[in-house]
């Protein structure tokens, strides 16, 4: 089947992994291990938290001995996080399996990056290696870390057999000659705009139905945000405005109208001014940036994200709540590490700080 | 059953219905009522039972309970064989062909007919209500006995087409020798 099935065809081919990932959210860190989380002094004693958590278990860091470091914590907690989406891979079928391998594209962006941005300041090849992030290896992986190649000798021996060779194409125009850290952005946010548009197009075109609508609303408050994060990150810098329009993804309740004044924008009030008239939904975050409020617009960004992905979930016979599922516990694994530098570091009033999958918006 | 001899003139379409024997049709619609029936509860079973087995990973508890879904997706193909058996007892051999043992073929290929698509119909909802259980028993198991009145309702719908099945199908009677052809 081409296409996931409908309300009464879903399940014979996809139930299974929809039961699994269901469960995998309802194991999610809730209120009270959160609040357990904060409570502890040491490491040792987050550890102790997390094996009591049915989401972690009574192995989670079982052959780890203090002293702990944050850092440990967080590579567990990501190994676990891969284990379960390598079951869920290893046990789907098509167009299932292709809608993962979706999943590791955005992975995929930020490896080529750093393997880049890691050549370009000499570092050795074998630790970048270790530091890509698993989900989006691809082979031939190390001959990217090699120093002074352009992007035309990159995509032609590595990325052209790679998913990501139709992204490359916006990246291709620029001049050629050696990269530095500025360009390496704007390659990095021209491939995820591309990504993103691709994503969108194959969700909405290619599986339709429950699926498409749920991943549609996903992706647009996402280029909605790049849109937001791109203008607000290329004031005081080199990045022209004419650039700029070209990163900001072709969909979203920003684009076009919104997007266009951003790309005019010269300074956040204006950026604020823009969002308030023409995206209303965006409104209430924008004061963050206009006054003196508690949070920052990342973390309301993140707040928004959390509920839209929370919400996915209340539809059935469809693909998103896969997608959404791993962006929580990627969340989750964010708030663990947060939790853990304040305990580090003895920072105890900015431990609540971290970002409650519980919220409604 | 030969028509072409007899004094009353007969169009084409229906000295084709004529000479189509009664047995097709009461075999048919017993055929029908028994294999669209189990089909209703393969579907029905198959939809409820993989999200059964994905949420049973993460909730065991939830096994046992759950097996009500599979439960009443079963019941369909026992409505079937029940059809397909009663009416099978009813297709006696008879020499010529009256007037009634035409209405005995044509009462039993629909009373099938209906019987089987109704549960198929009925296994589909089940099947989808039953996997929506699963997963609300799951996330917290008060739920459960609440949305069980839902495919209770959904499972009725076997237990009509079964019934007016029946119905129409006991008017049928090879051999009764009424209303000869003319």
């Amino acid at each position: 089947m081409s296409t996931p099935g409908s309300l009464a065809t879903f399940n014979i081919n996809d139930g299974y992994l929809e039961g699994i990932v269901r469960g995998y959210h309802l194991n999610l860190l809730s209120g009270s291990d959160y609040t357990n989380l904060t409570q502890c002094d040491v490491l040792e004693d987050l550890k102790l938290a997390l094996q009591n958590t049915t989401g972690y278990g009574a192995d989670f860091m079982s052959d780890e001995h203090p002293p702990l470091y944050t850092t440990t914590i967080q590579e567990h907690a990501t190994q676990l996080m891969i284990s379960q989406f390598e079951y869920i891979r290893r046990n789907s079928v098509q167009p299932l399996t292709k809608f993962l391998e979706f999943i590791t594209y955005g992975y995929m962006i930020d490896n080529v990056v750093l393997l880049i941005t890691g050549a370009m300041h000499d570092r050795n090849i074998a630790e970048l290696v270790n530091k890509c992030h698993p989900l989006g290896v691809f082979p031939a992986m190390e001959a990217i870390a090699v120093e002074n190649q352009s992007v035309e000798d990159i995509y032609n021996t590595v990325l052209i057999d790679t998913p990501l060779a139709p992204y490359m194409k916006g990246c291709l125009t620029d001049a050629g000659g050696s990269l530095d850290e500025k360009e390496m952005e704007v390659v990095r946010n021209t491939l995820y705009k591309a990504y993103l548009e691709d994503f969108d197009r194959y969700c909405t075109e290619e599986l339709g139905g429950i699926t498409g609508e749920v991943m549609h609303q996903l992706l647009e408050f996402e280029a909605d945000r790049r849109a937001i994060n791109i203008t607000l990150n290329s004031f005081n810098t080199d990045l022209q405005k004419e650039d700029r329009v070209n990163l900001y993804p072709k969909l979203g309740l920003l684009y076009p109208v919104c997007t266009e004044k951003l790309a005019k924008a010269d300074d956040p009030e204006e950026v604020v001014k823009a969002v308030m008239e023409l995206a209303k939904e965006y409104s209430k975050y924008m004061q963050s940036l206009s006054s003196e409020s508690d949070k920052t617009l990342e973390d309301s960004f993140f707040e928004h994200e959390v509920a839209l992905h929370q919400r996915s979930f209340e539809q059935q016979f469809g693909y998103a709540i896969f997608y959404s599922y791993f962006k929580l516990k990627e969340q989750e694994i964010r708030n663990i590490l947060w939790i853990a530098e304040c305990i580090l570091q003895d920072h105890k009033n900015e431990i609540n700080h971290y970002i409650p999958l519980d919220v409604v918006v | 059953m030969d028509v072409t001899n007899s004094t009353f003139k007969y169009t084409d379409l229906e000295i084709f219905f004529i000479e189509i024997s009664p047995y097709t049709f009461a075999n048919l619609g017993a055929a029908l009522a028994i294999s669209l029936s189990v089909m209703a509860a393969a579907w029905g079973i198959a939809l409820t039972g993989t999200t059964i087995l994905g949420q049973a990973v993460s909730s065991p508890r939830i096994r046992t309970k759950n097996i009500i879904s599979v439960i009443f997706c079963e019941a369909l193909a026992i409505y079937g064989i029940i059809t397909a058996i009663i009416v099978q007892l009813k297709i006696k051999d008879t020499q010529v062909f009256y007037g009634s043992d035409y209405f005995a073929g044509f009462a039993i290929f629909w009373s099938g007919l209906l019987v089987g698509f109704s549960n198929l119909a009925c296994g589909i909802a089940v099947g989808v209500a039953g996997s929506s259980a699963a997963i609300a028993d799951a996330a917290n198991p008060e739920l459960f006995i609440k949305v069980l009145v839902i495919e209770i309702f959904a499972s009725a719908l076997g237990l009509f087409g079964l019934i007016v099945g029946i119905v129409q199908a006991n008017a049928a009677d090879f051999g009764l020798n009424k209303f000869p052809l003319m």
